[in-house]
């Protein structure tokens, strides 16, 4: 199959216009058919399967989700090419483990699949990372770590995105975080302050090494040197 | 006697007709004069407010009016910072910058509660007023601020410019925090006199 065939399958097969469905019960609609060709590939791994609001929702351990991405990615009848979304839930009962969300949709056969895989609190919450599937995983990842502090193994910069690389005080999404963080405003000010906010312009970050001899002369030094200001 | 003038030079005669007329005034204010009705603004548009300063300087509030329709996207260039919109600490270190950046004489808006106080985001990540980083000359208060307000302010700032004077040196000092300054309150200090106000993490403000 070429890259860019689209499948026509279901109504759209016929000639019809894919339609959006209107009235969705909240359990009980038809299941997508990649959730039962997982549990049929992955018996072991596939903890169950859930339809909410049309949506299938797939519970996997956490050391398989790396296995069934990339399942879900290569076969030629799933084919989930597209990352929507990477992200995490903190349930407010605090025994309830921390989900991380896949978002997958399969561009040619018009499917959407959730994958969840729950990580226990009290253990070190890690991950596989799938930045070998989908090179969007890149800052999605960054930003679930930097909001929820998981850690994605075998990303290959795992760093803060949306917070300051110098922050030091936690993940923000995470129950236990007070809404106006662990320090004073004024410590607060002081730490931000003391960013430096050009130690991002790395030259991974950048691709900047074309324009290498343009750049100001202190900033070619600082970069020869490999170093990043300030952190 | 060649230092004394002629008599007939002594007195000035004034004739608007002739169309050689000329002023006396004060150096203060036609310096002032200048400099209020050229503000050249450095917009910081950071979230709505942004969205009604465009609005004031399109053609319906017409910014222009008031010397102000050369937008300044380099703070070498710049008179004044309108910063509109809220500011989240990771721009903190940027904002000052920028404003450091500015050449003097320069001065600041604060447009809108968000860039004033927080605001709503009385939460970890936004700055509670951006008089906490930078000075600032005036704030326009407004969820985002109208167009109106915004001028209104904007005419404040211009009363402000326009009652300078030159021989007060203490306007245009700059300072920055001296750690080893007498003066120097240090952040552990200033919480700990806030403490009857709340802190960060159990604030009395607003209740939550």
């Amino acid at each position: 199959m070429s890259r860019f065939e689209v499948v026509r399958t279901g109504a759209s097969a016929s000639g019809g216009e894919p339609v959006t469905q209107k009235k969705l019960s909240h359990r009980g609609e038809a299941a997508n058919p990649s959730g039962q060709a997982l549990q049929g590939k992955f018996a072991a791994a596939i903890k169950r399967v859930e339809v909410i609001w049309g949506e299938t929702v797939v519970y996997v351990d956490p050391p398989s989700v790396h296995e069934v991405i990339r399942w879900l990615h290569d076969d030629d009848a799933q084919r989930y090419d597209f990352l929507s979304d990477i992200t995490a839930v903190e349930y407010r009962d605090p025994e309830a483990p921390i989900e991380v969300v896949w978002h997958l949709r399969s561009l040619p056969f018009r499917r959407f699949l959730r994958i969840k895989a729950q990580l226990l609190k009290g253990k070190p919450l890690e991950i596989d990372s799938v930045y070998d599937v989908y090179r969007a995983a890149d800052w999605l990842e960054r930003e679930c770590y930097d909001m929820f502090g998981i850690r994605f193994r075998g990303h290959p910069d795992l760093r803060r995105i949306l917070m300051w690389e110098s922050y030091k005080e936690g993940f923000p999404l995470r129950k236990d975080f007070p809404l106006r963080g662990r320090f004073s405003r004024s410590e607060q000010l002081r730490q931000a302050l003391a960013q430096n906010p050009e130690a991002r312009y790395s030259m991974e970050e950048l691709t900047i090494a074309d324009a290498f001899a343009e750049l100001p002369l202190d900033m070619r030094e600082r970069l020869s040197k490999g170093e990043r200001t300030g952190e | 006697m060649g230092l004394t003038t002629p008599a007939e030079q002594r007195t000035v005669t004034y004739a608007p007709e002739s169309q050689e007329g000329w002023v006396a005034t004060r150096m203060d204010f036609l310096v002032n004069w200048a400099r209020a009705n050229s503000l050249w603004p450095m917009p910081f548009g950071t979230a709505c407010c942004a969205i009604e300063f465009m609005a004031t300087a399109a053609s319906d509030f017409d910014l222009a009016r008031f010397g102000m329709e050369r937008m300044s996207f380099s703070p070498r260039q710049a008179d004044v910072l309108i910063c509109a919109g809220r500011v989240p600490f990771k721009l903190a270190p940027i904002i000052r910058r920028i404003w450091q950046q500015m050449p003097q004489p320069k001065w600041c808006i604060s447009m809108g509660a968000c860039a004033s106080t927080g605001g709503m985001f009385d939460n970890y990540a936004v700055v509670q007023g951006i008089d906490t980083i930078i000075p600032v000359d005036v704030y326009v208060p407004g969820c985002p601020p109208r167009p109106e307000g915004l001028i209104y302010g904007i005419r404040m700032l211009q009363e402000k410019v326009k009652n300078e004077r030159s021989s007060d040196a203490g306007t245009r000092d700059e300072m920055e925090p001296d750690p080893t300054s007498q003066l120097y309150i240090p952040p552990s200090v200033i919480d700990e006199l806030g403490e009857p106000f709340g802190n960060s993490v159990n604030q009395t403000r607003s209740g939550l």
